[in-house]
């Protein structure tokens, strides 16, 4: 719960409530990102590489960032494991 | 330096731990003991371990694995409210999946779930709000839970459903902070901590300048750090360098991810949701003044403790625990009198025992037997 995890935003779905999805490691999920919005024209942020805590995007990152912290995570054993937990959130 | 192999420029951590060699022959040793520097974040306490760089750093080094994994420092009454909240029929209770194991003294979440409680996994609060939505005709509480990292998610998530006006959902707030955390560990006069590796995620929500106290008035260098190996040695090097200089301050090692003031749109979204508590309870430290935070009167429909007239569970901890002395740095995991006995990672009596990121379970998975009997024996 208090790593966060890089993630790619590729698609705002809801402007009014900061919504996008984003592609982490190949799992897509909701994400908020009201912290990392610094305009209103959020298609602006579609591309780019965020810090993910949470399913909040904290932190804008550079893609090369992103490798290196999902390998240290990786390493940690850390990524299986928020991923199985986003696949498996809430489920009815 | 068997270990330096696994990082992935093995020649630029041995050039950052030659620096630190060099840079601790400038420092006047403390007597008779190494230096103790505390990585704060249970995050750089797993890195840490992980990475074996205890054993890399020099013998007259110590990492102090310090009380910043908010699952370790959650009390056993808490987790009793959060069972009593989950036991009720029409709740659905949600809950970050690495709180469910924390035992409390009716069992942890996971135990109230086998009994048949209604009690739920979720990546994010997000999630749990979606549940409410799809629920209408059940109250979904979330157990808030962390420190700065996980406070504008919670925060965020609240506002937006006071926005939708979701009147059954509702959370139950155990956030903590850092700062009255480190001020209560700093002015404990048995205190042997040198210097601070500081929190990465912590300060990308709150930014640096909350910590000169730090320097200020007990005069301890402190560097926030990312969460790579590397990071974690640059920053070392830094809080020595700052000691051979004769010098206290704040610095950042995590500018990429770090900025000097945090984030605004975080720091505003737990402003308007949050006040402090007067006091908080900490599982081994007992209760720190202000440490923690509850959910402003305006949001009281949200507010769990409120809606379901919830009257806090005060426990004390396990008398065979150690957990206060472990947090505080003045006592080695392994050397806990139920380490490895009463306590394991499959049955826990301490919730440093719980999380990957708690020290104990560290020592556990990462060769505690190898420990015992060296440096730190």
């Amino acid at each position: 719960m208090c790593l966060g995890i890089p993630g790619r935003i590729i698609e705002i779905t809801d402007a009014e409530k900061y919504l996008a999805v984003v592609d982490v490691s190949g799992v897509r999920r909701k994400a908020n990102v009201a912290c990392i919005a610094e305009t209103d024209a959020l298609d602006d942020l579609i591309g780019t590489w965020v810090l993910l805590h949470v399913g909040f995007a904290m932190s804008v990152i550079d893609e090369a960032e992103a490798a290196r912290t999902l390998e240290v995570l990786d390493e940690l054993g850390e990524v299986q494991d928020e991923l199985t937990a986003m696949r498996e959130s809430a489920q009815p | 330096m068997k270990y330096a192999d696994e990082f992935r420029d093995p020649v630029l951590a041995r050039k950052v731990l030659n620096r630190i060699e060099r840079t601790l022959g400038r420092i006047p040793m403390p007597e008779g003991r190494p230096l103790h520097i505390m990585e704060v974040c249970g995050g750089h306490t797993h890195s840490i371990f992980r990475y074996g760089l205890q054993k890399l750093v020099p013998d007259s080094i110590e990492f102090v694995h310090g009380p910043g994994c908010p699952v370790c420092v959650l009390p056993m009454g808490r987790v009793d409210d959060c069972v009593t909240l989950a036991e009720q029929p029409q709740v659905i209770f949600t809950t970050f999946g690495d709180a469910m194991r924390v035992p409390g003294s009716k069992g942890s979440l996971i135990e109230a779930k086998a009994r048949g409680a209604d009690v739920r996994m979720v990546y994010s609060p997000l999630d749990a709000l979606e549940l409410a939505r799809r629920h209408p005709e059940r109250e979904v509480v979330f157990f808030a839970l962390g420190f700065e990292t996980t406070m504008p998610s919670t925060a965020l998530t609240l506002l937006q459903a006071a926005e939708e006006g979701v009147e059954n959902f509702s959370m139950i707030c155990q956030h903590i902070t850092i700062i009255p955390t480190l001020k209560a560990l700093l002015s404990d006069p048995q205190c042997l901590i040198d210097g601070f590796i500081g929190p990465g995620h912590v300060s990308m929500v709150i930014g640096n300048r909350g910590y000169g106290f730090i320097p200020d008035d007990y005069g301890k260098p402190f560097v926030v750090a990312g969460f790579e190996p590397l990071d974690l040695l640059q920053s070392l090097w830094m809080v020595l360098e700052q000691m051979a200089e004769g010098r206290a301050s704040v610095e950042n090692q995590y500018a990429r991810v770090v900025p000097e003031d945090g984030n605004t749109a975080a720091l505003r979204a737990m402003a308007e949701v949050y006040e402090d508590r007067e006091s908080c309870d900490w599982r081994g430290l007992g209760a720190i003044d202000r440490s923690g935070v509850r959910i402003r009167a305006a949001y009281a429909d949200f507010d769990a403790e409120r809606k379901f007239g919830l009257v806090p569970a005060d426990v004390a901890d396990p008398a065979i625990c150690q957990c206060g002395e472990v947090v505080r740095g003045q006592l080695k995991p392994h050397m806990c009198r139920a380490f490895g006995k009463e306590c394991t990672p499959a049955t826990p009596l301490g919730a440093l025992m719980v999380s990957s990121e708690g020290a104990c379970a560290a020592y556990h998975q990462y060769g505690a037997t190898d420990l015992v009997g060296t440096r730190d024996g």
